[in-house]
C-alpha cells in the first residue's frame, strides 16, 4: 500500500480526533433540536452556545456577534448581500476567492458598482488604492485576510482604518487565516468576518460570520428565528460543536507556538525544494504570509502534470483553485500578481495542516524534485534552454 | 496475455471509452483515466439562438460525472485535464474561419490532430503512461512482417465494424502518435461493445451515441458562429453576396457564404424550374455558384497538408480508394503528388459534391495510406 501524504490543507483539512470526539455525541446521544424547550433541546442549545463562546474567543469578539452558517461561502454571501443595496458601490480585490468575487459579480447584476482593486507583484493590495476607490455611495469594502493560493496576508489593519474614517462597512474573508494566525476583529476594526470549519480541522458544512454588534444585516433566506433572525434554519449542532472545539484547539495551539512550528516546517519544505531545483521561486515571497502555505513555480513544467504525477506517487497537492468538473483553471490570483501565464501554469500550492509531520516533509522533499526533473526532461523548452546555457 | 503496461485512457463519459477502460482493466494493466476539458458548454448558453441549458454533451458536467463514476467503479485514478485554450485556438477558431472563407470544416480531425493525439499523449508521457487508449473504432498495427513488402511502419486500418469506422477522422496521426496509441475497440462491433459494457456492470451501457459536433449543442453551426463572434466582441463579417449560375448569370443574392455548403439544395431562396444545388463557394468574390445536379460531379480533386501513414512518400502514382466525407463509400482513384505538400486525386468515376475544407482520405483495402485537406 502506497503511503499517502496530504499537503493540500488549504483545500480542506482532516477533522482532528479531538474535534471528532467532541461532535460525536451530538449525532445520537444528544440529538435535540436546539430550539426545543425540553431537555433534549436544552442540551444542544447549551452546546451551540458554548461553541459560540469559543469561536467568539478565537476572533476576540462577543458571542452574540457570531452567526453560524453552512460554511465560508455562505458567510461571505451573507455579509456581501446582507450589507448592500441596489445602487451601492462596493470595493473588493482581484484576488478574492470565488465566494466573494462571484457574490460581487451578482451585485453588479442587480445594480451595484464594484471596484476590484489590483495587487502588486507580491500579491498585496495597496490600501491607498482602496482609499482612492472610495465614492460617495461606497457602502462596503470586502478584502480577504489570507489568500488561498499564495497565503499572502493583506494589510487589513490599514484598510480597516480607511473604512472607519469613511464610515462604511468592512468585511473580511478570513477563511484561510482563521486558526493559522491570531485574529482580533476589534483591533482590525472590521464589521464582518467569515471563517470556515473545514479549513481549520472541523468538518465540511459549517462556518461562521462575525457581524459587529448593531450592524443591520439582511438575511439571505427566510424561516425560523434562528441565529437572532439573521440565519434561518435548524442549527447544524454537530458541526457547530466541532467548529467550537477546533477554535479552542487553535487558541491552545497559539499558546504552545504551534504556528511557529508549522512555519518552520513550511520553510524547511520551501527552502528544501528551492535548494534542489533551479529556475523555481515562491509566489508572494516578499509579502507576509500565513505559516502553512507555499505557492511555488517551476519554470518549463505544467502544474497540472505535476499534480497528477505526484498524486500517482501518493503526494496530494494542488495548483490552486479547481473548477466544478475538477479541471484546472488558470489561476486568477497568480495572473493578477502579474505572473507570466506560463509561470502561473507552472505553479503548485503546498499547504500544511496540524496533522503534518517532519516525515511528511521529508517525503515531499524527495518526491517534488524528482518529479520536476522528470517533467523537465520531457519539456522541449527546457531542453532548448539547457543547451543554450 | 501481454505484460501489464501503464496506459492513459481517454474517457469521454460515453459507452465506447468506458468499455475500453473496463477491457484494459480486466487485462490487468495499470490505468489512468483522463478526461479532456475542451470547451465550456455554458459559455455561449443563453446567447441569442443558443440553448439555455446544455446537458449530456461532451465536456458537460454530466459527461465528466459519468466518466468519474466509471473510473470509480473500475478502481482507477482519474483526472480532468484542461485544454480549453488550446481547443479554442486549434479547433474552434479555425472552424469559424473556414466557414467564413466558404469552406466546410471538420473539427473532429483538428481535435484529433491537435488535442487528443497531441496534448493527451504529452500529458500521458508526463504522468508516466506508456501509451494512450481511446474508444475510436479503428485499428493500429505495426507492419514488421518478414519479406520485401514490409514497410516497417505503423499502420492505421479500418475497424471490424465498418458502420462505426472513424479512420476518416484519424488520417492526421503521425508514426510517433500511432506507435503510442491503442484502439481496443478495433475488432469489435458496437453491439458487442454495449454487451461488454453491460457485462462489466457499467451503468451507462445504454447511453445513446453522440452524433453532433461536441461544442455545438443542437448542431446549429450558423447560430454558433454568430454567438461565438458576438461573445468575442467581433462583428460577423459581411459575407453576403451574389447567387450566380454556373454560366455566370446573377440570379439573386445570398445572406452570407458561411450559410452554404457544396451540394446543398434547400434554402437558396430562388425558385426556378429545375432543382438548383450549390456547386461552388467563392470566398474571394463572396459568390455562391449554383447549378443543376450534373454540375456537382467531378473526377478530380486537389488536396494539401498531406499526411502519409502506410508509405513514407508518393514516388509514383498510386491506385487507392478515396473517401471525401465521413459518410462516403471510398471510390477507386489514382493518387499522385503534384507539389511538395499537395496531391491530385483522379477518380475512375465522377464523384458528387467534392467539398473544400473536408478531408480526402486514401485507402489501400483496409489500410489508410494517408489523407489531405481538399482545396
Amino acid at each position: 500500500m502506497m503511503r499517502r501524504i496530504y499537503l493540500d490543507n488549504n483545500a480542506t483539512t482532516p477533522v482532528l480526533p479531538e474535534v471528532f470526539e467532541a461532535m460525536r455525541p451530538y449525532f445520537g446521544e444528544h440529538f435535540g433540536n436546539a430550539s426545543s424547550i425540553h431537555h433534549h433541546g436544552q442540551e444542544t442549545r447549551a452546546a451551540v452556545e458554548r461553541a459560540r463562546d469559543s469561536v467568539a474567543s478565537l476572533l476576540c469578539c462577543r458571542s452574540a456577534e457570531i452567526i453560524f452558517t453552512s460554511g465560508g461561502t455562505e458567510a461571505d454571501n451573507l455579509a456581501i448581500a446582507g450589507l448592500t443595496n441596489a445602487g451601492d458601490h462596493v470595493i473588493s480585490s482581484s484576488i478574492e476567492h470565488h465566494a466573494v468575487l462571484h457574490a460581487c459579480k451578482h451585485l453588479e447584476e442587480i445594480g451595484c458598482d464594484v471596484t476590484y482593486v489590483p495587487v502588486d507583484g507580491r500579491g498585496l493590495v495597496d490600501p491607498d488604492d482602496v482609499g482612492r476607490a472610495l465614492r460617495p455611495n461606497t457602502t462596503l469594502i470586502s478584502i480577504m485576510l489570507a489568500n488561498n493560493e499564495t497565503g499572502v496576508l493583506q494589510p487589513v489593519d490599514a484598510i480597516g482604518k480607511i473604512a472607519a474614517e469613511a464610515d462604511i462597512y468592512f468585511h473580511i474573508d478570513a477563511v484561510q487565516a482563521a486558526s493559522k494566525i491570531p485574529i482580533d476583529v476589534a483591533r482590525i476594526g472590521c464589521d464582518a468576518l467569515s471563517i470556515s470549519g473545514h479549513k481549520m480541522h472541523a468538518p465540511q458544512g459549517v462556518g461562521a460570520l462575525y457581524v459587529r454588534k448593531g450592524t443591520r444585516l439582511q438575511p439571505l433566506f427566510y424561516g425560523g428565528r434562528h441565529e437572532r433572525s439573521r440565519r434561518a434554519g435548524t442549527e447544524n449542532v454537530p458541526g457547530i460543536v466541532a467548529l467550537g472545539k477546533a477554535a479552542e484547539l487553535a487558541m491552545q495551539g497559539f499558546e504552545r507556538g504551534d504556528d511557529q512550528k508549522m512555519c518552520a516546517l513550511r520553510d524547511r519544505l520551501q527552502q528544501g525544494i528551492l535548494a534542489q531545483i533551479e529556475d523555481a521561486g515562491v509566489n508572494g515571497d516578499f509579502a507576509p504570509r500565513v505559516p502553512n502555505t507555499a505557492s511555488i513555480y517551476f519554470d518549463h513544467i505544467e502544474g497540472e502534470s505535476m499534480v497528477i504525477s505526484l498524486d500517482l506517487k501518493g503526494l496530494a497537492i494542488s495548483t490552486g483553485a479547481a473548477c466544478s468538473s475538477g479541471a484546472i483553471e488558470p489561476s486568477h490570483v497568480l495572473t493578477a500578481m502579474g505572473l507570466r501565464s506560463d509561470r502561473a501554469r507552472a505553479s503548485i500550492r503546498l499547504s500544511l495542516g496540524k496533522q503534518n509531520t517532519e516525515e511528511d516533509i521529508d517525503i515531499a522533499l524527495a518526491l517534488v524534485p524528482e518529479t520536476v526533473a522528470r517533467l523537465r526532461e520531457l519539456s522541449p523548452v527546457h531542453k532548448k534552454q539547457a543547451v543554450n546555457s | 496475455m501481454p505484460s501489464p503496461k501503464t496506459i492513459a485512457v481517454a474517457m469521454s463519459g460515453g459507452v465506447d471509452s468506458s468499455t475500453v477502460a473496463a477491457m484494459l482493466r480486466a487485462e490487468g494493466h495499470n490505468l489512468i483515466g483522463l478526461t479532456m476539458q475542451l470547451w465550456n458548454q455554458r459559455r455561449l448558453a443563453g446567447h441569442e439562438g443558443m440553448p439555455e441549458q446544455v446537458t449530456g454533451r461532451c465536456c458537460s458536467l454530466d459527461d465528466v460525472y459519468d466518466a468519474r463514476r466509471v473510473a470509480e467503479h473500475l478502481g482507477i485514478p482519474y483526472y480532468v485535464v484542461n485544454h480549453e485554450e488550446r481547443f479554442e485556438r486549434d479547433v474552434v477558431r479555425p472552424f469559424v474561419a473556414e466557414y467564413l472563407s466558404g469552406r466546410t470544416p471538420i473539427p473532429c480531425s483538428l481535435c484529433n490532430n491537435h488535442l487528443k493525439f497531441d496534448q493527451l499523449l504529452v500529458i500521458a508521457q508526463q504522468i508516466g503512461a506508456d501509451c494512450v487508449a481511446t474508444g475510436h473504432y479503428a485499428r493500429v498495427e505495426y507492419d514488421d512482417t518478414c519479406g520485401k513488402l514490409s514497410s516497417k511502419r505503423w499502420l492505421l486500418k479500418r475497424p471490424a465494424d465498418r458502420s462505426k469506422d472513424q479512420t476518416y477522422f484519424l488520417f492526421g496521426l503521425t508514426q510517433e502518435q500511432l506507435s503510442r496509441t491503442l484502439f481496443p475497440l478495433g475488432e469489435m462491433t458496437k453491439p458487442e461493445v454495449r454487451e461488454l459494457a453491460r457485462k462489466q456492470g457499467l451503468a451507462l451501457a445504454e447511453k445513446p451515441d453522440s452524433q453532433e459536433i461536441c461544442f455545438i449543442p443542437g448542431g446549429d453551426y450558423k447560430r454558433f458562429i454568430d454567438a461565438y463572434l458576438a461573445e468575442s466582441g467581433e462583428a460577423l463579417p459581411d459575407t453576403a453576396g451574389e447567387l450566380v449560375t454556373t454560366s455566370g448569370e446573377v440570379i439573386g443574392e445570398h445572406n452570407g457564404i458561411h450559410n452554404f455548403t457544396v451540394g446543398q439544395r434547400k434554402g437558396l431562396g430562388v425558385a426556378t424550374g429545375s432543382p438548383l444545388y450549390v456547386i461552388q463557394i467563392s470566398g474571394a468574390h463572396k459568390q455562391v455558384i449554383v447549378g443543376s445536379d450534373d454540375h456537382l460531379y467531378s473526377r478530380t480533386l486537389r488536396a494539401h497538408r498531406v499526411n502519409l501513414i502506410s508509405v513514407d512518400d508518393l514516388r509514383e502514382p498510386m491506385r487507392v480508394s478515396v473517401k471525401i466525407r465521413h459518410r462516403h463509400e471510398p471510390a477507386p482513384a489514382t493518387l499522385e503528388k503534384i507539389a511538395a505538400d499537395e496531391v491530385l486525386v483522379t477518380f475512375d468515376q465522377p464523384q458528387r459534391a467534392i467539398t473544400p475544407g473536408q478531408a480526402a482520405v486514401f485507402y489501400a483495402d483496409d489500410t489508410v495510406v494517408g489523407g489531405a485537406w481538399i482545396t
